[in-house]
């Protein structure tokens, strides 16, 4: 599942799902509808905005993995401060990518957040 | 002040464009003060509220046939109104979020607010510094704007 305000980076982001293993279920524009569909389709990896309207993400994160501890998130941010990533893992996630990123930076992100 | 962390925001240009997979460089130029954005003449605006650490507010404003091209630079054959508003929210949100690396995470940006047209003067900070640095890409011009005090 693909979470983000900006449709340009969900379609970016979903390009890459495309030529990957990984078979896109659902794609959320803010954190609420992150939630209803996190529940509705129960997605085993969340790529996570964090800069987002109504819900951020670092907020969203927290109630994903108050749904489901083992999902995998791999937070994909232009804030790129260490206290920001601190926070996200702290939270539950697993991984982090800085905007702007290239499709092989998000390839082998969300490659190593599966093998780890 | 912030004219001293202006490089920020120069290498954040950069580095924005460099990971477009255009193989084209974004030129920067000097940064310059504008007392009034009056005389912008731009398509589209994505602005970037700033709180915490620093005030004021960031912007990006491009004419429509960068963001075109960037957009299609993307791999995205939509370039419809909607998209390119929503393409140049993101370029706002992203050179400013990426400040944040150096200013720290008190450096607090709001959600991109996107117009069509060149970017409107916010009276809430109407007595302090603007500064535009234009930027080349393509043989396009656009402009990141700053206006940041403590």
């Amino acid at each position: 599942m693909i979470v983000d305000d900006s449709n340009l980076i969900r379609k970016k982001i979903a390009r890459e799902f495309d030529h990957s293993k990984f078979d896109l279920v659902a794609s959320a524009a803010n954190g609420e509808q992150a939630v209803e569909l996190f529940k509705q389709f129960s997605p085993h990896v969340v790529t996570m905005d964090i800069t987002m309207p109504h819900i951020d993400g670092i907020k969203c994160i927290e109630n994903l993995v108050a749904i489901n501890p083992d999902v995998m998130i791999l937070v994909v941010s232009a804030l790129n401060d260490k206290a920001t990533g601190m926070e996200a893992l702290e939270k539950g996630a697993m991984g982090f990518i800085n905007k702007p990123f290239t499709q092989t930076d998000i390839t082998q992100a969300l490659d190593a957040l599966v093998e780890d | 002040m912030i004219d001293k962390k202006l490089h920020i925001f120069i290498d954040g240009i950069v580095n924005y464009f460099n990971h477009l997979g255009s193989n084209v460089e974004a030129k920067v130029g000097s940064p310059y003060l504008i007392n009034s954005m009056d005389r912008i003449n731009s398509d589209y605006t994505g602005s970037i509220s700033v709180t915490g650490s620093y005030q004021g507010f960031c912007y990006f404003s491009a004419p429509t046939i960068l963001l075109k091209h960037l957009i299609m630079s993307l791999g995205e054959t939509d370039t419809s109104d909607e998209m390119i508003l929503d393409t140049v929210g993101e370029v706002a949100n992203t050179l400013s979020g990426n400040a944040r690396e150096t200013l720290g995470s008190d450096f607090i940006i709001s959600v991109p607010n996107i117009i069509k047209g060149p970017p409107q003067h916010d009276q809430n900070h109407s007595d302090q510094r603007i500064y535009t640095i234009p930027i080349n890409w393509n043989s396009y011009r656009a402009q990141l704007g700053v206006c940041l005090y403590q």
